[in-house]
């Protein structure tokens, strides 16, 4: 399909199908404020049909992209979250975890596994951002460690897909000790020749960014994903400056070096098993 | 003059000792030397609880003094013909960050350190403690070398963070410090690593992945600051004594989590009282340790830091 009839689309369909569709299936796309009719944009991978915006995917959606049909297997489901330091906020750790395995229906910030890609096995973690921001705590830093121990195992490559503001506060100290933990079990994967490839997504940050997200053989991210070490807000209270366009977004980090590429979600599939097929021949 | 409120009636009842004493060397007054000795013990006895009932918040203002010893006082004090190795050979010196060559107790090391300015001007320079990315990348080009000649490398944390600024992010701050975390994990020498101040999230376990963690009695080892903390929790950075209270990151903290493996006691009102008593203590538990780690060949050691951090964490598992 050519470009201009791709874009057009939707908002042919938008003017007479809204009548006689229920409320809720209209997406609003944040960055150009187009409605999106939701069938249209799920069959667009979740990106905007008219300026390309990556929309937030959850673990489950990017898994039914990424893997063959049926194919992913997920594994170290039962690990569950404790509350460590007993901390409080405004509500209870505890509780926060409760609601928020209630309000999600996940047991934590990363579903891990092993699928196919192309028929290819590759070992996977993918971050779910709904789940506490994708925070990482001991049980995220557990479920990657233990996925690259299995691809280091079985020999297969390695993808993780990050969507995370950081280490999660509420496990203190635990949750630095994270980032430690799977940069080391990542310095095994290297030494044996396994491939590891990142792909960051909208927001990959913090405790994350500075660990496993930066160390891919291949580090990619998405259009316009939020990436970086510190955050916006805290860079402009330190620097008392105004940031530069872009601050911190995939093309700013690709324009300095910290990036391979920027890769649109069509082309994942593809462009993993070219890249997996030349690092890992079988 | 940088005074916390809890040092306040200690330092009240040692000037009324100061004075006490002074009219005593006059008068020759014997009822005055008791008076004196009791106010001793009373003095002893308040720091005594003073500082082993410190609440969080005053744990890191002990763990922020700004009269701490530094990685350059441990230099100056514990080692001999040290030569300081400048640069990350790609962007420049970054001076938050130091190390180099040195011997202890006539044993060759590699030492490498945050480094904070004690006034205005030097911490200008020092950026407060809070390295660059080329800070990282410096300490790693200096860890590297120690490996490659199996000199043990001792590591010294005292950061409020990595720096958080736009040349900081268009050099990669984040790779920086995950590259670093990687690469020290591999090094086939033994490392130890000791919190001596405040350890600040991923600018400070940057350069903690050792066989070994010490921290000082008042140091402080954190996922976030308390400001960040109270921040993103209460929107209100203001409010960083509460967020203190939630976070349990004393040295004691860590230790009951087992999460470091001892702490090194500092002289009575912390180790800005005494430095060079306190520098002696970091200096005789860090050679205990590499004495421990001795007979471990370059894999061993790899090994030993392997499972070290890969028990860390509380989890169920259903
Ligand atoms: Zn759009």
């Amino acid at each position: 399909m050519t470009s201009w009839l791709t874009k057009l689309a939707p908002k042919l369909l938008s003017t007479d199908a809204k009548k006689n569709i229920p409320a809720g299936v209209w997406i609003k796309c944040p960055e150009c404020g187009e409605t999106l009719y939701s069938k249209d944009l799920d069959k667009n991978l979740k990106v905007c049909l008219l300026c390309n915006y990556h929309f937030r995917l959850t673990a489950e959606e990017r898994i039914e992209q990424l893997f063959d049909e049926n194919s992913f297997v997920e594994m170290d489901r039962g690990l569950l979250p404790i509350d460590p330091l007993k901390f409080v906020d405004s509500k209870k750790y505890k509780d926060r975890i409760k609601q928020t395995m209630a309000k999600t229906k996940l047991n934590e910030s990363i579903t891990s596994g092993v699928g196919k890609i192309k028929e290819r096995e590759v070992a996977a973690a993918i971050f779910n951002f709904r789940y506490m921001g994708g925070s990482m705590g001991s049980v995220a830093g557990e479920k990657i460690t233990r996925v690259i121990e299995l691809a280091l195992k079985r020999r297969i490559p390695l993808i993780i897909v990050s969507a995370s503001g950081g280490a999660r506060m509420q496990e203190g100290a635990f949750s630095l000790m994270q980032m430690a933990k799977t940069s080391a079990a990542l310095s095994r994967l290297a030494q044996e020749g396994i491939p590891y490839i990142s792909l960051m997504t909208d927001p990959t940050t913090g405790g994350v960014s500075a660990s496993f997200a930066m160390l891919g053989d291949i580090n990619m991210a998405e259009p316009g994903a939020l990436i970086g070490f510190a955050g916006a807000r805290v860079i402009q209270q330190t620097i008392k400056q105004n940031l530069p366009q872009g601050f911190q977004r995939s093309e700013f980090l690709k324009e300095h070096g910290q990036l391979d590429l920027i890769l649109e979600r069509k082309d994942l599939r593809d462009k993993l098993t070219e890249l997996f097929g030349m690092l890992l021949p079988t | 003059m940088y005074i916390l409120e809890f040092e306040k009636p200690i330092l009240a009842l040692k000037s009324k000792i100061e004075e006490l004493r002074m009219q005593q060397q006059t008068r020759g007054d014997e009822k005055l030397l008791k008076e004196i000795n009791k106010l001793e013990r009373q003095t002893k006895e308040l720091e005594k609880t003073t500082y082993s009932t410190l609440n969080p918040w005053e744990k890191t203002l002990l763990a922020r003094h700004p009269k701490r010893p530094y990685t350059l006082d441990f230099i100056e004090h514990c080692t001999t013909e040290f030569t300081q190795l400048h640069g990350d050979r790609n962007f420049r010196d970054d001076p938050a960050i130091i190390g180099g060559l040195c011997r202890i107790d006539g044993q060759p090391f590699m030492v490498v350190g945050h480094q904070k300015g004690r006034n205005t001007q030097d911490n200008v320079k020092r950026n407060f403690g809070m390295p660059h990315p080329e800070g990282y990348r410096k300490a790693l080009r200096l860890m590297r070398m120690a490996s490659r000649f199996k000199v043990p490398i001792l590591s010294l944390i005292d950061t409020p963070g990595a720096y958080p600024g736009i040349g900081a992010e268009e050099r990669g701050q984040s790779e920086a410090i995950a590259v670093s975390l990687r690469e020290m994990a591999a090094l086939e020498t033994p490392i130890i690593a000791i919190v001596t101040g405040e350890g600040g999230s991923g600018g400070a376990i940057a350069l903690g992945v050792a066989n070994r963690v010490l921290m000082y009695e008042h140091s402080i080892y954190s996922v976030i600051s308390p400001e960040g903390c109270a921040g993103i929790l209460f929107g209100d950075g203001t409010r960083a004594q509460e967020a203190a209270q939630s976070l349990r990151y004393s040295a004691q903290d860590l230790l009951s989590f087992h999460l470091i493996d001892e702490i090194i006691p500092e002289p009575l009102g912390g180790a800005h009282v005494k430095p060079d008593e306190a520098l002696d203590q970091l200096k005789r538990a860090a050679l205990s340790h590499f004495n421990d780690l001795r007979g471990l060949t370059g894999p061993q050691l790899v090994e030993d830091r392997y499972q070290k951090f890969r028990k860390m964490g509380e989890f169920a598992e259903g």
